[in-house]
C-alpha cells in the first residue's frame, strides 16, 4: 500500500513538474536569449514606451467603464432567479470560448461607420474603427468573463441575511447594496476587475481587426516579428512582460493591504 | 399592539397554517416550539422578509402586511446575529441611524446611551471577528434598539449563550421590556418563556396549538404534545371507570377527584408532585403504590428517579432526599399522589 502510495507520487510530481515546466520554459527561454543591453535600448524606444502606455491606459478605462455595467449584472446574478438565467450564463462566458479574430470581425461590425453605434459615433464626430474606444470595446469584450464570473461569486458569497438584517434596520435597497453587498463582495470583484485588466491589455486577436493603429503592444510586437524578425519582437515581449507582471503584483499587494486594513 | 390575523403560508416543504394572535403593547410575548415548528418563520413574516400567502398583519392599527421591510418599524434580533463583520461594533449601531439621517452628534449620543444600556460602551473600536457570542447578540440588541421599532422580534436570543450569560441577557430583555417596547420571543426553551413571558404561544407543525398565561400553558396544557413538551414526564393515556376510579394504560388504577364518571384522555401529573418513602406513608393522599427504582439521573433541579409500579413513573426529589433515604437502582420504594395533583385531558 505504502509503496503504491509513492509510486503515485511521484508520477503526479512527475506530471506536475512537466506542467509547470510547459509554462516556464518558453518565457524563461525568451529572458534567456535577451540581454540587459537589448531590454534597455527596447525600454528607450519611444514607440514601445507609448504603445505600452496606450495599453495599460486603454485597459484600465475599459475595465473600470464596463465594471460600471457589469457588477449590477453581477448581482442580479447572484441574487434573482428569472426565466432565462441559464441563457444568460451561457452567453456571459461566449468571449472565453470563440476565437478572438472572430470576436474582433464580430466587433468591427458592431461599431463600423454602418452600424447603429457607429452612425451615433459619427455623429460626435468619431470613428470608433482604428481608435482607442474601438480598442477598449474589443478589449471589454473578451476580458469582461472575467469580472462578471468573479463579481458574481462575490456577490453569492455574502449572506442574504445580512442585506435583509439591513432592511430591516430600515436602509433602502440601493443603500444595502452599497454598504453591505458591495463592501463583502469587494475582494472578489478587485479580483475580477484586475483579471480583466491584465486579460484586456493581453488581448491581440480581436484588437487587430478592429485597429491596428493606434498600435497596442501585442499589434507592435507582431508588426515587430513580421517585419524584422524575432530577435527584434522578444525585447519587446520581454518588456511587456515585466510591466505587466510588475502592475499584477503591485494591484495585488494593494488589494491584500485593503483588505488587511 | 402587535396583531396577525389568520396568517397562512406555504415555504418550501413546510405550511404555516392559519396564524392568529396579539400582543398589547408592552408585553412580552414568547413563541415556544421544538425545532422546525414555524417560530422564525412567523417572525420573518412579521418582520416582511417573507411575504405570507394570506392573513394580515396590523402594528397598532396600521396594516403592514404588504408594506416594505424598512418601513414597517419592526425590529428583528436574527438568531445568528447577523452583526455585519466589515463594520466596527460603533458603525454597527450607527447602520439605522445613517438609514435614518440621523446627524452626527445624535448618531454619537444615540450610540452612548445604547452601549451603556446593553453593556458594550468597551466594544465599541472593535471589529465583529474579535467578539464571543454573549458580545455579538448585545450588539445585535443595541443595533436594533436604534431603530425605537414599535415592536422588537427576538429569534431564539438565548439559544447560544452559555448559562452565566443567559442570565445577564434575560434580565436585559426584561428591562427593555419594561421600558414599554412590545416584544415577541420565539425560543425551544419552555425555562426562557416561564422567566419573561407575561403570555405565552405554543407552535406545533406550523399552527398555534395554546395560548394564555405562562401558568395557564403549564399547568393546564390542552395537549399531549403541550404536556410533553413543556417537560411533564408523567403523561398517560387514562379510562374513567366511575367517579373516583382511573385506569392509566390499562395497568395502574388510581383514585381521582376530577368530577366524571366516564370517558378516555390522558392523565397527566408533575414529577415534583410526587412523594417518595421507604414504606406507606400514613397521610390523606389516596394513591400509594409500591415500585422498584430503575433509574436516577441527576437534573438541575434535584434527583429524578424512574420508578416501576407497572407503568414507569417519574418523580423528582431534591438531592438531600436521595442521599436520606439511601435511593438506590432495585431498591422498593412507596409512591404517593394526591388526587388533585392528577390533571385530566379529554380525549376528543
Amino acid at each position: 500500500m505504502k509503496s503504491n502510495f509513492n509510486t503515485l507520487n511521484l508520477i503526479l510530481i512527475f506530471l506536475g513538474g512537466m506542467a509547470l515546466l510547459f509554462i516556464v520554459a518558453p518565457l524563461l527561454g525568451m529572458f534567456l536569449n535577451t540581454s540587459s543591453a537589448e531590454i534597455i535600448e527596447t525600454t528607450k524606444d519611444k514607440e514601445v514606451q507609448k504603445s505600452i502606455w496606450l495599453t495599460l491606459s486603454i485597459s484600465f478605462v475599459s475595465t473600470i467603464t464596463f465594471a460600471i455595467a457589469a457588477i449590477p449584472l453581477s448581482y442580479l446574478l447572484a441574487r434573482r432567479n428569472f426565466p432565462a438565467k441559464r441563457l444568460v450564463l451561457g452567453i456571459i462566458d461566449l468571449p472565453i470560448v470563440i476565437p478572438h479574430s472572430a470576436a474582433g470581425i464580430a466587433i468591427l461590425g458592431f461599431i463600423s461607420r454602418d452600424s447603429v453605434i457607429g452612425k451615433i459615433a459619427a455623429g460626435f464626430g468619431l470613428n470608433l474603427v482604428g481608435n482607442p474606444a474601438g480598442i477598449a470595446i474589443a478589449m471589454a469584450f473578451v476580458s469582461i468573463p472575467f469580472l462578471l464570473n468573479a463579481a458574481r461569486d462575490g456577490f453569492a458569497a455574502v449572506p442574504e441575511r445580512l442585506e435583509k438584517a439591513a432592511l430591516n434596520l430600515g436602509a433602502s435597497p440601493a443603500r444595502v447594496f452599497f454598504t453591505i453587498s458591495l463592501p463583502l463582495a469587494s475582494r472578489s470583484i478587485v479580483s475580477g476587475l484586475i483579471l480583466m485588466f491584465a486579460r484586456g491589455m493581453s488581448e491581440f486577436g480581436a484588437v487587430v481587426i478592429v485597429a491596428y493603429h493606434p498600435m497596442i503592444t501585442p499589434v507592435l510586437i507582431y508588426e515587430r516579428f513580421g517585419a524584422f524578425g524575432l530577435s527584434y519582437a522578444r525585447p519587446v515581449s520581454v518588456v511587456f512582460i515585466l510591466v505587466c507582471l510588475i502592475f499584477f503584483v503591485l494591484l495585488r499587494m494593494l488589494v491584500n493591504e485593503n483588505h488587511k486594513k | 399592539m402587535i396583531e396577525l390575523r389568520h396568517i397562512s403560508k406555504k415555504y418550501k416543504d413546510f405550511t404555516l397554517d392559519n396564524i392568529s394572535f396579539s400582543v398589547d403593547s408592552g408585553d412580552y410575548f414568547v413563541l415556544l416550539g421544538e425545532s422546525g415548528a414555524g417560530k422564525s418563520l412567523i417572525l420573518e413574516i412579521i418582520a416582511g422578509l417573507i411575504v405570507p400567502d394570506k392573513g394580515e398583519i396590523t402594528l397598532d392599527g396600521r396594516n403592514i402586511t404588504n408594506q416594505k421591510i424598512q418601513k414597517r418599524n419592526i425590529g428583528l434580533v436574527f438568531q445568528d446575529y447577523t452583526v455585519f463583520p466589515h463594520l466596527t461594533v460603533k458603525n454597527n449601531i450607527a447602520y439605522p441611524l445613517k438609514s435614518r439621517k440621523f446627524n452626527k452628534i445624535a448618531i454619537n449620543r444615540k450610540i452612548d446611551e445604547l452601549a451603556e444600556k446593553t453593556g458594550i460602551g468597551h466594544l465599541l473600536e472593535r471589529r465583529p471577528d474579535t467578539l464571543s457570542g454573549g458580545e455579538l447578540q448585545r450588539v445585535a440588541l443595541a443595533r436594533t434598539l436604534a431603530l425605537e421599532p414599535g415592536c422588537l422580534l427576538l429569534d431564539e436570543p438565548l439559544a447560544s449563550l452559555d448559562v452565566q450569560l443567559r442570565d445577564g441577557l434575560r434580565s436585559l430583555l426584561r428591562k427593555i421590556n419594561n421600558e414599554g417596547i412590545t416584544i415577541v420571543h420565539v425560543t425551544h426553551d419552555y425555562e426562557e418563556a416561564i422567566a419573561l413571558a407575561d403570555k405565552v404561544g405554543i407552535i406545533h407543525n406550523g399552527k398555534i396549538v395554546q395560548i394564555g398565561s405562562p401558568k395557564e400553558v403549564f399547568h393546564k396544557p390542552k395537549s399531549k404534545f403541550i404536556a410533553s413538551f413543556t417537560g411533564i414526564k408523567n403523561f398517560y393515556n387514562a379510562v374513567i371507570k366511575s367517579d373516583d376510579i382511573i385506569i392509566l394504560e390499562n395497568k395502574v388504577k388510581m383514585e381521582h377527584a376530577l368530577g366524571k364518571t366516564q370517558g378516555s384522555g390522558f392523565v397527566m401529573f408533575r414529577s415534583e408532585d410526587i412523594v417518595i418513602s421507604k414504606s406507606k406513608i400514613d397521610s390523606s393522599m389516596c394513591n400509594n403504590f409500591q415500585g422498584v427504582v430503575l433509574d436516577m439521573i441527576p437534573t438541575k433541579r434535584g434527583m429524578e428517579v424512574i420508578v416501576d409500579i407497572g407503568i414507569k413513573i417519574s418523580a423528582l426529589i431534591t438531592q438531600k432526599s436521595a442521599d436520606k433515604y439511601n435511593l438506590s437502582q432495585k431498591c422498593n420504594v412507596w409512591l404517593s399522589i394526591k388526587s388533585l395533583a392528577v390533571k385530566y385531558i379529554e380525549n376528543y
